[in-house]
């Protein structure tokens, strides 16, 4: 495993909790500094209204990993508990619930997040909740598949046997198995929410100004592109070393792991 | 023939649930929808008349039966800004999205091919840790950060290109590069994975052994079983640059169905929003269900249960 994976996430993970103790301030409007240029003062320069951008870059970075665990965090355990009863069970539920991930992969990409975060109004309350939505479908889908093909397992049958409940049987027998394909999915699954909560405040649907986000940065800093390229660069580079990062971390744990994706 | 019917049963229940869940969008915006369509200082009488329009005010079953009846008729409402007819704003918008998409596949195909094969004739010398440095990096840049970076290296410091917009044949260069370099890394690692593992195939062996060119062993006989799961890769693949195109043609002002999705959503003109989400979502089926289609086709050992 490539040790960089694991300090470039942390990087970020310690600089966005400890931002707010540093005393900057970035919603803090400084109009003789527009468009700054990096120097000793501003080390990444400051934005079009003259605030500091790496202060913005640290509060942006917050957002963004806020979003992401939480969205991970919330999706991965419902979307879990959805595909482990699916599957362990199967029937009816079952179908209906292939169904509804059928409907809900039918839209590609970011597009039903979008379009769910553009009915239910900006806001990082509304974008965790649109992203909410759309992130349970593969948690569900991985578990199902996995929950249906050790149901057959001896040593499941065997706890089945020696009577254990279901939800006995499911917790300690089925769960701990999908542990490492789960970690798998989750991470991978970090990294495309860092993109998509991006990709959502790109277009202006994520946390509103003054407060800080990579994404609307890159859409401020588009428009700036001649005079201040610094802004683009810096929000951009920030994140990819985030999203690259977190996706060689996947790989590795991946083939640490042995699970096939 | 049969099987053909059968395929396309298949997909209804999917295409059922694509415009159930869109029909409900317009009932997921919190509080009153045509309140926030309209703002704060529409009057009560154009609220009306609009909630009449939209048919807000029958019970739900009946609003999706009308919804349904007239998108079979072609009939996607109206924008609540402008009045134009949706199904017009789509007819104009939907070449442009076209366009820009099938070039964008073109491009990371001329890419992600080429560089997937050399990385795989190459297998952990220079140029295969080139190309997987190169696929892993373009896989970490969402469209909004590779498409300004394009733009400032290609238009700004090397001025070859139009920055954005659409006037000038010029125009698409940027957006489908930008468009097609994700799906081009895809492809440098399916063809390399792909094809490493047809290299060590007996019938490869067989191929040397009979003293062939190893231009004509790669090429005519290991190249061919390689590009199989590749061709279904570009299907899938297909489908999601329309999603991707959402962002691009926002970053280059390329007026396409994407661009149009954001700009209605900033503009609250709902029923347009829906219709966009409606258009892509429906295209991204019809293109997978045909790339099964093709591929059960092409290769005999897959059936459809």
């Amino acid at each position: 495993m490539k040790s960089w994976s694991l300090v470039i996430p942390l990087f970020w993970v310690v600089a966005a909790a400890v931002a707010p103790l540093l005393g900057l301030q970035p919603d803090v409007i400084h109009l003789e500094h527009i468009l700054r240029t990096p120097d000793w003062d501003a080390w990444l320069g400051s934005d079009d209204l003259g605030r500091d951008i790496l202060a913005r870059l640290l509060a942006g970075a917050r957002v963004s990993l806020t979003v992401a665990m939480t969205v991970t965090v919330v999706a991965g355990v419902a979307g879990t508990l959805l595909g482990l009863v699916s599957g362990y069970f199967g029937g009816w539920l079952d179908r209906l619930l292939m169904r509804v991930t059928d409907v809900f992969q039918a839209f590609p990409g970011i597009l039903l997040a979008i379009a769910f975060a553009a009915v239910l109004g900006p806001g990082l309350g509304n974008l965790i909740l649109a992203l909410c939505l759309t992130s349970w479908v593969g948690y569900a889908r991985l578990t199902r598949a996995q929950a249906l093909s050790l149901r057959a397992r001896q040593h499941v049958e065997a706890a089945r046997a020696l009577g254990g409940s279901p939800w006995y049987v499911m917790r300690r027998h089925v769960l701990p198995l999908l542990a490492a394909p789960l970690i798998v999915e989750a991470t991978y699954g970090i990294a495309g929410l860092v993109v998509a909560e991006a990709s959502l405040s790109f277009l202006g649907l994520g946390i509103q100004p003054p407060h800080a986000s990579w994404g609307a940065m890159l859409r401020d800093g588009v428009r700036y592109l001649l005079v201040a390229p610094h802004y683009v660069l810096a929000a951009g580079l920030s994140l990819m070393s985030l999203v690259l990062a977190v996706n060689v971390l996947g790989d590795g744990l991946r083939d640490a792991w042995d699970v096939r994706t | 023939m049969r099987f053909l019917l059968r395929h396309l049963a298949s997909v209804l229940p999917v295409v059922f649930g694509v415009l159930l869940l869109t029909f409900l969008l317009l009932h997921m915006v919190p509080g009153d929808p045509v309140e926030v369509m309209l703002g704060e200082s529409a009057t009560a009488a154009d609220r009306d008349r609009l909630r009449a329009e939209l048919g807000l005010n029958q019970p739900l079953p009946i609003q999706f039966a009308d919804y349904l009846g007239r998108l079979a008729q072609g009939d996607f409402g109206h924008s609540i800004h402008t009045h134009v007819p949706i199904a017009e704003l789509l007819a104009q918008r939907i070449p442009a999205t076209i366009r820009l998409t099938l070039l964008a596949l073109v491009v990371a195909l001329m890419m992600g091919v080429p560089l997937g094969i050399i990385a795989a004739l190459h297998h952990n010398r220079w140029p295969d840790r080139g190309a997987r440095l190169f696929a892993l990096t373009l896989s970490a840049m969402p469209h909004f950060w590779l498409g300004p970076l394009l733009m400032l290296v290609f238009a700004l410091w090397l001025p070859w290109l139009p920055v954005s917009g659409m006037e000038t044949g010029a125009s698409i260069v940027l957006p489908a590069l930008t468009l097609a370099c994700g799906l081009a890394a895809l492809l440098t690692r399916m063809t390399r994975a792909s094809l490493l593992d047809v290299l060590g195939e007996d019938f490869v062996r067989t191929a040397r052994a009979k003293g062939l060119p190893e231009r004509t062993v790669v090429l005519r006989h290991a190249l061919r079983a390689a590009l199989l799961p590749v061709v279904t890769v570009v299907g899938l693949q297909l489908g999601s640059l329309l999603a991707g195109a959402v962002i691009t043609e926002t970053v280059f002002g390329w007026d396409g169905v994407g661009r149009l999705l954001v700009e209605s959503i900033e503009k609250r003109d709902y029923p347009v929003t829906q219709a966009c989400v409606l258009v892509i979502a429906l295209a991204y089926v019809a293109v997978n269900r045909l790339t099964d289609f093709a591929y059960a086709r092409l290769d005999p050992r897959v059936r459809f249960v």
